[in-house]
């Protein structure tokens, strides 16, 4: 027997033994099945609930900064319970602030929003739409959440330490990431923020290696690329850009180490502090910023392209059509993609770049207007004269294309160097960013989450705390930004304590107060959605095998049982004979991708 | 539970999945390079001088590459114990690699070329450090499959384990290679 005959007869026993398996489902114990698990399912749940209580730490900390910002002159005796010194006489104290701003950033950006929203559903949604039994390698699918997990701990440890967690924003830029003398939250803690990050770049590494090889190579059959749902897509895109410029930040977190603890000068030259002479020499600050922008800049469309791709689904599955402009919306997550890598540098307008490279980046940057404003059309005629059905999801994803108009908008301001030049570090700045790629992908993880939750847990989320979850975020999340555009351009500077002192900005004293009654309520409602997570997991109404596709979706993850096992079908994977938007077609409301082309019908 | 054997495809995914993990690996050498390149203009930059032992250690890794290629060679011809010799050999090679490099660090440190002498030799450090450990994973890997060789319970067929080995080896040879250029002509 030759190797190749050999391999062929090993993967015929290992064939047979594997459909027994999904059939016989082999006894596994507690930590195999719900720890340790390699099911593509179980990570994916992992994922989610850890992004959730990260969800909570995260949006508390921002609950926190803006009661200092709202009621400065106000004291909190039991901040001061919680926090100890940190908020002595209970008002935070100016370290906390910037440790809470700091972890507000990072948190939400990279845990909830990147970990918490594309782990979970390229974990949960990959094989079960292209018709795979599981992630090309389980095992290291089963690493990626562990790295994650192992981040966690050292990035929650790390708000424990004596002298504090981070404190030195979400960007770490050097030199005050770099020198522990700096600031408080620029020793231990920052040394432990590197670490989690660096454990977190390995993870979504692991991760994302596994999403595009399972996307490219294990697709069942007849599943060409261009039958392919958006949703694929957008992971698919997603886990390509993290592929590319996750890498790029760790080596700047390398180098940044180096400077911090072996006395190197990659980014620190001619330094001062507390009156002493640094000898480093020859670094450069700016370097560091292109390399974190490398990543930042693609970060906020990893952020953003699963929350797309989900919106995409959502609103074709509830208008009852076919999403507009299928290979439209893949060309554009291509060329948002490719865009996103050469415009990190509208970032660094004021860094003192030379002028003439900010009007080629300025050039690029707008050029992004043009895939996204191609998908914002395509949802809109995908809504026009649609049978709407507005479920929960429905509301969250008509709400991400809402929010990603109006904080779109004003990216073209902001990514116009002449612009961004005045009102660059101001609230104008955080108004939209958050719009567009905070809030709308928090939206698009709400989207997905009361979308699939039936096929997560086997049961449904209750509608009417859905709708009341919905109506109070997307009122909060406009009068919690909206103003913050007036002060923005206004000149008023983010990242600031205290703003009392400022004649300028006391007119803002009464705008800032309301945010924060606003803030207070907003997360108050996130509970609602939280409680009605967990008690649907056990409570929920029961999706029965009668009713196992509720949403009457097209797409592969509706033909697995109700709950399904590890290796998703019993028996053989389902054939794939069209593309995943085939509704309202003739008269019928809907065709499942697995029914073969009928004679009288063409294939879109 | 591996799933991967189910498909009906040409490539095996863990072949994609090795490609996909290198082309990771270049984007942060690839960072690296920009950074050296971005620096190397700027005031203050000492030109480098690589240690000879660095050579020795070229020397050292294109022989292992060999080393490897017969292992993966004598496995297709189902020669298990020259399997075994090959990747051993591989192995030590390996080793032998890591060790010249620390030679060559130490020999730096001792001249006075520390670390944190100059930022071109900062470079110097961080970005032959970052490629040994690459190697040593390598390393680990082949000193696994070494042990494996002997097993008599779980005898491979497949040589999709080897082959992964074969493309990841010769690449951190092609890696160190271009590394070794890029920081002769750049510094």
């Amino acid at each position: 027997m030759t190797n190749e005959e050999a391999l062929q007869h090993q993967t015929q026993v290992a064939h047979g033994a594997a459909v027994a398996a999904h059939v016989a489902h082999h006894k596994q114990s507690f930590i195999t099945k719900y720890i340790f698990s390699q099911d593509h399912k179980i990570i994916s749940r992992q994922f989610l609930i850890t992004g959730i209580i990260w969800a909570v730490i995260g949006g508390f900390f921002s609950v926190l900064f803006r009661m200092q910002l709202g009621f400065p002159d106000q004291t909190f005796p039991w901040l001061e319970d919680i926090f100890g010194k940190w908020a002595e006489g209970g008002r935070i104290s100016q370290d906390l602030y910037y440790t809470l701003v700091t972890m507000h950033g990072t948190i939400l950006v990279f845990f909830v929003l990147t970990a918490g929203l594309s782990g979970t559903f390229s974990n949960f949604l990959i094989p079960l739409q292209v018709g795979a039994r599981d992630m090309a390698s389980p095992f290291v699918n089963m690493l990626s959440y562990w790295f994650f997990f192992a981040a966690s701990v050292v990035m929650f440890s790390s708000l424990f330490v004596s002298t504090g967690g981070s404190s030195v924003g979400w960007t770490f830029y050097p030199p005050l990431s770099a020198l522990g003398d700096a600031a408080e939250g620029a020793k231990t803690g920052m040394d432990l923020w590197l670490i989690s990050i660096f454990l977190f770049i390995v993870s979504q590494l692991l991760g994302g290696l596994n999403y595009v090889v399972t996307i490219i190579n294990m697709r069942t059959k007849g599943m060409f690329m261009t039958r392919l749902p958006l949703t694929i897509w957008s992971f698919m895109f997603t886990a390509i850009l993290g592929i590319l410029t996750f890498p790029v930040l760790l080596s700047a977190v390398v180098l940044l180490m180096f400077d911090r603890h072996l006395g190197t000068s990659f980014f620190l030259s001619d330094i001062v502090i507390q009156g002493k002479i640094l000898p480093n020499e020859g670094g450069s600050p700016i370097l560091f910023q292109h390399l974190f922008w490398f990543l930042g800049h693609p970060e906020v469309y990893i952020v953003a392209l699963p929350a797309m791709g989900i919106t995409s689904e959502v609103v074709s599955t509830n208008s009852r059509k076919p999403i507009f402009g299928y290979m439209a919306m893949v060309g554009s997550f291509f060329a948002i993609s490719t865009l996103s890598m050469i415009v990190w540098a509208h970032h660094m307008f004021v860094s003192g770049m030379n002028p003439f490279l900010g009007s080629v980046f300025t050039l690029f940057t707008l050029l992004i207007a043009v895939p996204s404003a191609i998908k914002v059309f395509n949802w809109l005629t995908t809504l026009w004269r649609g049978n709407i059905i507005f479920t929960p999801a429905m509301l969250f994803s008509i709400g991400f294309v809402s929010l990603f108009i109006s904080g779109g908008l004003t990216g073209i301001w902001l990514g116009n160097a002449a612009i961004d030049m005045h009102i660059h570090d101001t609230y104008f700045n955080i108004a939209h960013f958050h719009l567009v790629m905070g809030v709308a992908s928090m939206f698009g993880m709400f989207a997905g989450v009361y979308h699939w939750f039936p096929k997560m847990f086997g049961r449904f989320m209750n509608k009417t705390l859905g709708y009341i979850h919905f109506w109070i975020t997307i009122v909060c999340a406009y009068l919690i930004f909206w103003p913050m555009h007036y002060e923005g351009i206004a000149g008023m500077p983010r990242r600031y304590y205290d703003y009392s002192n400022w004649e300028s900005f006391k007119m803002f004293e009464g705008l800032n107060t309301f945010i924060g009654y606003v803030v207070i309520i907003v997360f108050a409602t996130q509970f609602l959605f939280i409680f009605n997570f967990f008690y649907s997991i056990y409570k929920g109404r029961k999706m029965t095998e009668s009713n196992k596709n509720p949403w009457k979706a097209t797409t592969l993850e509706w033909t697995t049982p109700p709950l399904p096992g590890h290796g998703n079908w019993e028996g053989e994977i389902p054939e794939v004979h069209r593309w995943a938007y085939d509704y309202s077609k003739g008269d019928r409301d809907f065709i499942p991708q697995t029914e073969p082309i009928g004679e009288d019908e063409g294939e879109h | 539970m591996d799933f991967a054997m189910d498909q009906r495809t040409k490539i095996h995914p863990k072949r994609y999945m090795m490609w996909m993990a290198i082309v990771s690996i270049i984007m942060m050498f690839v960072g690296l390079s920009s950074a050296f390149i971005v620096k190397r203009s700027q005031a203050n930059w000492v030109s480098l001088e690589i240690p000879l032992v660095f050579f020795y250690s070229t020397g050292v890794i294109l022989a292992s590459s060999l080393t490897v290629a017969m292992a993966k060679r004598a496995f297709g011809l189902r020669q298990i114990s020259r399997y075994a010799v090959w990747l051993g050999a591989a192995a030590v090679l390996g080793i032998l690699f890591v060790v010249l490099q620390t030679i060559g660090f130490i020999e730096l440190w001792n001249s006075g070329v520390t670390v944190s002498r100059n930022v071109s030799f900062s470079f110097l450090y961080v970005i032959v450090g970052l490629h040994a450990l690459h190697v040593l994973g390598g390393v680990v890997a082949l000193i696994v499959m070494f042990i494996k060789s002997f097993s008599a319970r779980n005898i491979v067929y497949s040589s999709l384990g080897i082959n992964l080995m074969a493309t990841y080896w010769h690449f951190v040879d092609i890696l160190w290679i271009y590394l070794l250029i890029f920081m002769m002509i750049e510094g």
